[in-house]
């Protein structure tokens, strides 16, 4: 970042998002048939999550494992929306309490929960699958930040929510689903969501949300208040101490990566079909962190890598051994923090960067790559 | 009645903090003159730094009042204190070592303090001269682009105070800003802060008595929490009480 310019992309940028662009949106969709593209249109929404992470985590230092929980917010709000419109009184005939969805006829109830109401409208719903997590974040926010709970305590309370959350879902059963989840979800507006031609549309609307949020996240990385989480990360006195409230800074990106992780949370339940809390609890919101810190926890490209390789190969391993994955899956992480803490992005950084810089040198070759200049790069 | 007198910039009145029954600061009292650079000395554990800590909101205090131009600094805020122009740097240099030094004192620049204030802030034209200003004034002009990892303690000890000094504060509080630093820097610091007390009243605490002679205005000797001596460097260097608990030995 050079003292004259403060440009919101640098060369480097430029090509790590038009690289991004040509395999989400050309080499993806043309090496993949619909059922696998399918899939890594599911991965990617996992995506959201990790970018998030790249901001709060990564930039801010603060550590969230209950990611999921706002994943799963946004991905119930539309899930909602999606069962009451597929909760005809034409398709629930045989229930006893016909225009209701399934799962609360099987649970005794006669009526739509009040707060079931306002998703029938879509509008609504899309707002929602933004504003319902980052209210939560919000809450939690002001309570933990302002208390200025932070570090360990903050990711073990994070993940206690994420805990919290499941057991409530799974616990109202016939409002929500239950263990089960919301499930046969089938049209959008009349549009129905199964077929391969929409899940091939909701593959590119899911890409292109993925990079309206890349943009989002690399403004805020670009912006002072960019600067402001790196340096709450090392030095949150001096931050303090020179003026800042420093809670609200916390509190905002938190509630971003909110928002994002709402975001994706909806996307997947278009894309699969349904929605449920294994989506929600500790698990996920811990893997959720291992997609974000496999592609590089300061780089919000490496973050999107790193899901789809996970998860690419999370598919792949768990069809063979199945289980083995989860044992993998740690030892990938521990691997990964051990050996490279900036994940694919330091790697790509540290290595593969300075080789295509050689390539194309204009610069003396074999210019000393530095821990610390990879780091820069890799952000 | 303080807040009437304009001769202070700062009044502190029985200012007293209790850790579990520990006063570590005991009923002190002390005033602060415009454009005078005091220096608090004592022996460790005199309660030096505590006095700063509190002044700045970073630990609360048990009783006693701090009066700075009408503002009660023992209820306010961290950050509000700043905004009232009190300015405090740490003990062991606080600088953000992943940013150049261009950025340390830009994060300082007291303009976007808000969540959306600093989505929003642009590097204008009046914030580059601001800090190439600024950075001439601590001796790092040359090395606005270096990361602040890669300085000298001594220029991290600088970069702070200029970090401060971006802010133009009215009282601006030092903690040691001369340990780590070679002879040479001491020096160029002693210039710096005789500088910078033209405009402004500064509290140093300091171990180094030649730079104490070297900078201060008044001194205000502490021991057990309590003011032991204060006065000229001449007057309480010949106290036999400040001699006997700290200069003695």
């Amino acid at each position: 970042m050079s003292l004259r310019s403060n440009r919101l992309f640098s060369v480097q940028d430029i090509i790590g998002f038009a690289i991004l662009a040509a395999v989400i949106f050309v080499l993806l969709p043309l090496a993949l048939d619909d059922f696998r593209l399918n899939l890594f249109g599911k991965y990617l929404t996992y995506a959201f999550v990790a970018v998030g992470l790249v901001l709060c985590w990564g930039a801010g230092g603060i550590l969230s494992l209950g990611q999921g929980v706002f994943f799963g917010l946004g991905g119930y709000c539309m899930a909602m929306f999606l069962k009451l419109e597929a909760s005809t009184p034409e398709n629930t005939a045989i229930q006893s309490t016909p225009g209701i969805p399934d799962f609360m006829d099987w649970n005794q109830l006669t009526a739509l929960p009040w707060w079931w109401e306002p998703f029938n409208s879509l509008a609504f719903a899309l707002f929602a699958v933004v504003a319902v997590p980052v209210t939560f974040a919000f809450i939690i926010g002001v309570a933990m930040f302002r208390r200025r709970v932070g570090g360990v305590y903050f990711a073990i309370i994070t993940q206690a929510f994420a805990a919290i959350l499941t057991i409530l879902i799974i616990g109202q059963q016939g409002f929500t689903g239950g263990v089960n989840g919301i499930t046969d979800l089938r049209t959008l507006q009349g549009w129905d969501i199964r077929t391969d031609s929409a899940k091939e549309t909701l593959y590119y609307v899911n890409g292109v949300l993925l990079f309206a949020c890349l943009f989002i996240a690399q403004f805020v990385r670009k912006s002072k208040l960019g600067r402001l989480l790196i340096a709450m990360r090392d030095q949150e006195d001096r931050v303090r101490f020179s003026g800042y409230d420093v809670a609200s800074f916390k509190i905002f990106i938190f509630c971003l990566g909110a928002a994002f992780a709402g975001i994706g949370g909806a996307m997947f339940t278009l894309q699969v079909g349904f929605m449920s809390p294994t989506l929600v609890g500790i698990v996920p919101s811990i893997e959720m962190v291992i997609f974000c810190a496999v592609g590089g926890r300061l780089s919000i490209i490496g973050a999107v890598y790193g899901a789809l390789l996970v998860n690419w190969a999370k598919t792949s391993l768990s069809e063979s051994f199945p289980e083995l994955w989860l044992l993998g899956l740690g030892a990938l992480f521990i691997a990964v923090v051990m050996a490279f803490p900036n994940g694919l992005a330091g790697v790509y950084a540290e290595y593969v960067a300075p080789r295509i810089a050689r390539l194309f040198s204009r610069s003396p070759p074999g210019a000393p790559m530095t821990e610390d200049r990879a780091r820069t790069l890799a952000e | 009645m303080l807040d009437t007198n304009p001769n202070f910039v700062l009044a502190v009145e029985g200012l007293t903090v209790s850790f579990d029954g520990f006063k570590a600061v005991d009923d002190l009292s002390f005033y602060v003159e415009p454009n005078e650079c005091r220096v608090i000395i004592g022996p460790n554990g005199a309660g030096k730094t505590t006095v700063l800590d509190l002044l700045c909101g970073r630990t609360k205090a048990t009783a006693g009042s701090a009066n700075f131009k009408g503002h009660e600094l023992l209820s306010m805020r961290e950050d509000q204190i700043v905004h009232a122009g009190v300015g405090r740097k740490f003990q062991t240099p606080s600088v953000y070592e992943d940013l150049t030094v261009f950025e340390n004192l830009e994060l300082s620049y007291p303009h976007g303090y808000s969540v959306f204030g600093a989505l929003a802030f642009r590097r204008s034209a009046a914030v580059r001269s601001r800090i190439k200003e600024i950075a001439e004034m601590i001796f790092l002009d040359t090395l606005l682009e270096e990361k602040a990892a890669f300085l000298s303690h001594g220029q991290k000890q600088w970069l702070e105070i200029g970090m401060l000094l971006i802010q133009d504060p009215e009282l601006l509080m030092l903690d040691e800003p001369v340990a780590g630093m070679s002879v040479a820097e001491r020096k160029s610091t002693a210039t710096l802060l005789r500088t910078i007390v033209a405009d402004r009243s500064v509290i140093v605490i300091e171990h180094d008595m030649g730079f104490v002679a070297d900078i201060a205005t008044r001194v205000t000797v502490m021991h057990q929490g309590k003011v032991l001596s204060e006065g000229s460097m001449e007057r309480v260097q010949s106290d036999p009480r400040v001699i006997e608990v700290y200069l003695g030995h």
